[in-house]
């Protein structure tokens, strides 16, 4: 699965797509593989704020649980309800479908997150690596 | 072997061990006996232990008849020495009979959810207490005094580290809990309120009056229950959020103690607060029923320390005596076992007041009463010992204001005969 | 290739609610020989509640044990979890009359065989690990852990220096950090050197004077034994902490090496695991604390004491953190381990430890050229090898253990420590016999073969048992916890 162009990266394998003062925040192909079938999420409701590098939900696999830290600021403006119900949506479509939470932003997407080249090259060790 | 792992001895493979680590004495404890042996110093020991007796000890360890089938069938191998289910091609039989308990448990309680089981009643008052602090965000725990006072202890020793604030609230004359202490002791950083039914006294509690308080104040309420055979005929806690039962009654053994089982019941939408293990139904590739372990992320091998709690075994083979005792007893055995032990101590506490005794909380009351004897606790029971008699527990030691008082508990195992003896022992 | 394991017939049973119809009763209660009360307000019935017969109850459950392996129907190797033989003397003493049906609210005057025993079993314990006092109060070995971080807390608030971290080592049980969260301390993650031992240096550099104690399994869950326990003991005292040994793996010591001379300050033992108490299908077990002097006078109440030369129990006890369980603890369990220790004796407890010491080299010896061993320090009790050697033909350390009970075995535990990728945690204890251990071998180096040759027979396996592999997965997204009617 290729990552999107226009999506930003975290080392924890979180991607955020800003769109203006927003943003969609989700994890990435790579974690989904990692943790394989997800069983359940939690998201917290809206209007919690975000803090970058903060956890703020968790996905779980039959054996593994994951926390799911924000990459960005801000406040929580929307849930994904169909992902809650249907958390193989993960599986099937990291990128899209399967968003978590829609933020509102405060100021700007922080710039130590990785572009996709960066973050294809960084998925490419930790693949090495095992 | 030793020649296969090329040793020349067995202490090798020790020696990797540092010398200071060593042992280098045969312990100091004798050397090994045979079965006879042990079975004569065990069966001394069980000679000192007033067996025989005629005993009205209640307080959260019930006498209860125990069908002698449940030991027959706990005694196969095949469940007492198995492992937790981890494997669950091999481990059906544990599933699927803990899938049952956790449906009978659900049945009696009102609940929908009930987890494979904890250590004991005590223990789960304090998960009961702690998964309503994870669910409402709060602290504060507001505990009624009729509690058994050990429960209330352990939450007290259990919850001294993170400093949960817990409020006691009292009982009337009647022997119920004073709703009117309940409503002012609530607030808005209370996450539990604990009431016990038929509390600490044998009084029967009103669930939905608690639920009622608990509820206005956005707390949850949790149903203590000591004994499950008043369930037979109680009303189901339906109306808590969370039940925290003992389970001892129901066929396992009073055996000093323990080991017994607690259990956990809870509302659907809280079972991933639920602490302790859960079985669920799952298929096969070819689509057959069978059981496994799940949500078990929930649960310390996984999320360590953000596991909802730390527990680990569940009481299995407790909670399996508990199952075969449910099963054994049925719908109708089970609400005839309870009517019996409501009638048997309301016949010896009749006798107590036609001997004219005081008979303390005139609300009504399952298995258990609260008297006061004529003599003082520790000469009545010396005096009921030579008549191999044990009266009841005095309870000053856990209540001063109840000093001389005796808590006495009749079970359905208890004749007529006997009832009349203990009102005359009181009496005297 | 021969097995341990045939078919023959194994019978289906639905579930108690299935097979229940309306009227049936398992068992009689004599006449109601007093007045029978009405109460006001009681329920009508228990909906949905069984109703069956004595043979259909003994029926149902004898069939539902027939699907359940346990340590009596063969080698059951589950690492960690010390899976030996549970004597039926145990079985028999705890239900002798005045015993099983003890009331724990007796007085004393009327219990003191109960407190016999009780005493002579926390006597043999404090000997066996050479600890100063015990409480036998806890649960199980979770419970003692809680129990004992509490006790360490108490000890450091009133020196004055109550601290907020607790240090543990990467291999540790998950209870270990459980356990620490809920006693109100952050946990700290302590790595462990290429022996698979704590690893001095880090050691050195997070023993800061915020810790309050190191949790430590030795041996660890590799079944290594930490030898440099005595350096590893000194630096967590000088730098103010306590040593807390999770005593999960006491089965590797017992008369050889005694905890309590190697600096620990505070450990629990699960009387399931070394002491022959049945694991019952997961519980109940038993976790006695043990401890240096200076944790005693925190130790729970009742604390069991002597007076006039009589044991007895104390409940006035000032600085005690209290009651942690209803009661004395897992009476039963007491018995048990008790009968066990008498059995064995001196003798025959190190008898114990080395054979279980032995069984697992054996193993080790017999298994290393087919599966790769992350750490090549010497074994105790247990042994861990991965499967790094089967991993490239798609076959993983839960595959060989699915296979593993098509031969006839209980597998070993999968997966456990989280240090190894691909862990199987080999514990064979020293109940197994040589004869028994070779036809393990057997089968373990016949599934090696396999994995190269025809992996998909591992991959898909168990094939001979009475359900495949469920869809753990599909029951956790819609979990069915309790059967419903269908109305």
């Amino acid at each position: 699965m290729s990552y999107p162009s226009d999506y930003r990266y975290t080392t924890e394998h979180e991607w955020v797509a800003p769109k203006g003062k927003t943003a969609r925040i989700g994890i990435t192909d790579f974690a989904q593989h990692q943790l394989g079938d997800i069983v359940f999420v939690e998201l917290p409701p809206v209007g919690t704020p975000l803090v970058a590098g903060q956890a703020f939900g968790t996905v779980e696999s039959v054996k593994a649980v994951s926390e799911v830290f924000s990459p960005v600021s801000g406040k929580i403006v929307a849930i994904n309800e169909a992902l809650v119900k249907s958390p193989e949506l993960i599986n099937q479509d990291p990128h899209g479908t399967a968003w978590m939470v829609e933020a509102e932003l405060d100021g700007e997407v922080p710039a130590k997150l990785m572009d996709t080249k960066a973050y294809e090259q960084f998925v490419a060790e930790a693949e090495a690596a095992h | 072997m030793l020649d296969d792992l090329g040793l020349d001895s067995v202490d090798a493979l020790f020696r990797h061990i540092p010398e200071y680590c060593r042992l280098t004495r045969p312990l100091d404890i004798p050397k090994g006996k045979s079965e006879a042996e042990i079975l004569d110093f065990f069966r001394a020991a069980a000679r000192d232990n007033a067996p025989g007796f005629t005993s009205f000890l209640g307080a959260g360890a019930y006498q209860h008849y125990r069908p002698v089938h449940i030991d027959t069938l706990v005694s196969r191998g095949e469940w007492f020495t198995a492992y937790t289910p981890y494997q669950p091609e091999i481990s059906q039989g544990t599933l699927q009979s803990i899938f049952e308990f956790q449906t009978m448990i659900c049945q009696l309680t009102g609940q929908e959810v009930a987890n494979a089981g904890v250590y004991d009643g005590s223990t789960a008052l304090l998960e009961a207490c702690m998964m309503a602090a994870r669910v409402t965000g709060r602290d504060g725990l507001v505990v009624a005094r009729s509690v058994h006072p050990q429960y209330r202890e352990v939450l007290r020793t259990l919850t001294r580290s993170r400093e949960f604030p817990i409020a006691e609230v009292g009982y009337l004359p009647s022997g119920r809990l004073d709703l009117d202490g309940l409503r002012a002791a609530v607030s808005a950083s209370t996450a539990a309120v604990a009431v016990q039914s038929p509390n600490f006294f044998g009084t029967i509690e009103d669930w939905e009056q608690a639920a009622a308080i608990a509820h206005a104040a956005g707390a949850l309420l949790v149903a203590v229950i000591a004994d499950p055979v008043s369930l037979g005929l109680l009303p189901a806690p339906a109306a808590a959020d969370i039940v925290a039962m003992e389970l001892q009654g129901f066929g396992i053994p009073v055996g000093f103690g323990g080991p017994y089982a607690g259990i956990l019941a809870c509302r659907e939408t809280f079972v991933r607060s639920l602490p302790g293990r859960l079985v669920g139904e799952a298929r096969d590739a070819e689509g057959r029923r069978g059981f496994v372990l799940t949500l078990a992320t929930r649960e310390q091998h996984i999320r360590r320390e953000k596991a909802t709690s730390n527990i680990c075994t569940n009481q299995a083979l407790c909670a399996l005596m508990a199952s075969i005792f449910m099963a054994t007893y049925g719908k109708q055995g089970l609400r005839e076992l309870a009517q019996q032990n409501l009638a048997k101590a309301a016949y010896a506490a009749a006798a107590c007041r036609g001997a004219g005794l005081e008979v303390l909380f005139p609300a009504p009351r399952f298995h258990e009463f609260v008297v006061k004897p004529r003599r003082a606790p520790a000469e009545l029971e010396a005096a009921c010992a030579r008549e191999r008699l044990i009266p009841g527990l005095p309870l000053g030691r856990y209540y001063p204001e109840l000093e001389g008082a005796l808590l006495v508990c009749a079970t359905e195992i208890i004749p007529r005969a006997e009832l009349d003896r203990l009102a005359a022992a009181l009496a005297a | 290739m021969p097995t341990r394991a045939s078919r023959h017939i194994v019978q289906n049973e639905p579930l108690l609610f299935e097979v229940s119809s309306p009227g049936k009763q398992g068992c009689q209660l004599p006449p109601l020989d007093v007045p029978a009360v009405e109460l006001a307000g009681a329920r009508a019935e228990v909906p949905d509640f069984p109703e069956i017969s004595e043979l259909e109850v003994i029926r149902h459950f004898t069939r539902l044990s027939t699907w359940n392996y346990g340590v009596d129907t063969g080698l059951y190797p589950l690492g960690s979890c010390t899976m030996k033989y549970n004597p039926r003397i145990n079985e028999a003493v705890t239900r002798l009359e005045g015993l099983g049906d003890g009331h724990p609210l007796q007085s004393a005057a009327l219990a003191r065989g109960a407190l016999r025993i009780m005493d002579l079993l926390a006597q043999y314990l404090l000997e066996i690990t050479g600890m100063e006092a015990i409480t036998l109060q806890p649960a199980a070995g979770a419970q003692g852990e809680l129990t004992g971080i509490l006790l360490v807390r108490e000890a450091l608030a009133a020196r004055g220096d109550a601290r907020r971290k607790v240090l543990i080592p990467d291999s540790a049980h998950g209870t270990n950090p459980a356990t620490a969260a809920i006693a109100g301390y952050q946990v700290e993650n302590l790595k462990s050197n290429a022996a698979g031992t704590v690893d001095m240096a880090s050691l050195e550099k997070q023993m800061t004077g915020e810790v309050a104690a190191l949790m430590l399994t030795n041996p660890n869950t590799l079944g290594i034994f930490e030898q440099d326990i005595h350096r590893i003991a000194d630096l967590v005292h000088e730098r103010g902490g306590m040593l807390y040994m999770d005593g999960a793996n006491m089965n590797a010591l017992v008369g050889r090496s005694r905890p309590g001379d190697f600096g620990v300050d505070v450990m629990h033992l699960n009387l399931h695991k070394t002491f022959s108490t049945p694991h019952g299908g997961g519980g109940p077990g038993a976790g006695p604390v043990a401890v240096k002097r200076e944790l005693e006078p925190y130790l729970p109440i009742p604390a069991l004491t002597r007076r006039n030369g009589e044991p007895a129990l104390d409940y006035d006890r000032p600085r005690s953190i209290g009651r942690v369980r209803a009661f004395y603890g897992n009476f039963g369990m007491f018995t048990r381990a008790l009968a066990y220790i008498m059995a064995n004796g001196c003798d025959g407890l190190k008898q114990t430890t080395e054979d279980a010491v032995l069984n697992a080299n054996y193993l080790r010896k017999k298994l290393e050229g087919a599966y790769a061993l992350p750490y090549p320090t010497p074994s105790m009790h247990e042994v861990v090898f991965s499967d790094a050697a089967q991993a490239p033909h798609g076959v993983r350390t839960g595959d060989v253990a699915k296979r593993l009970i098509d031969y006839g075995f209980h597998p070993y535990t999968v997966s456990f420590p989280l240090v190894v990728r691909g862990a199987m945690m080999i514990e064979p204890t020293e109940s197994a016999s040589q004869a028994e251990m070779d036809e393990f071998v057997e089968a373990m180096l016949a599934i090696a073969e396999e994995a190269k040759t025809q992996p998909e027979l591992v991959t898909g396996a168990p094939h001979t048992t009475k359900i495949g592999r469920l869809d753990e997965v599909a029951a956790a997204r819609q979990p069915r916890l309790r059967w419903q009617p269908s109305r």
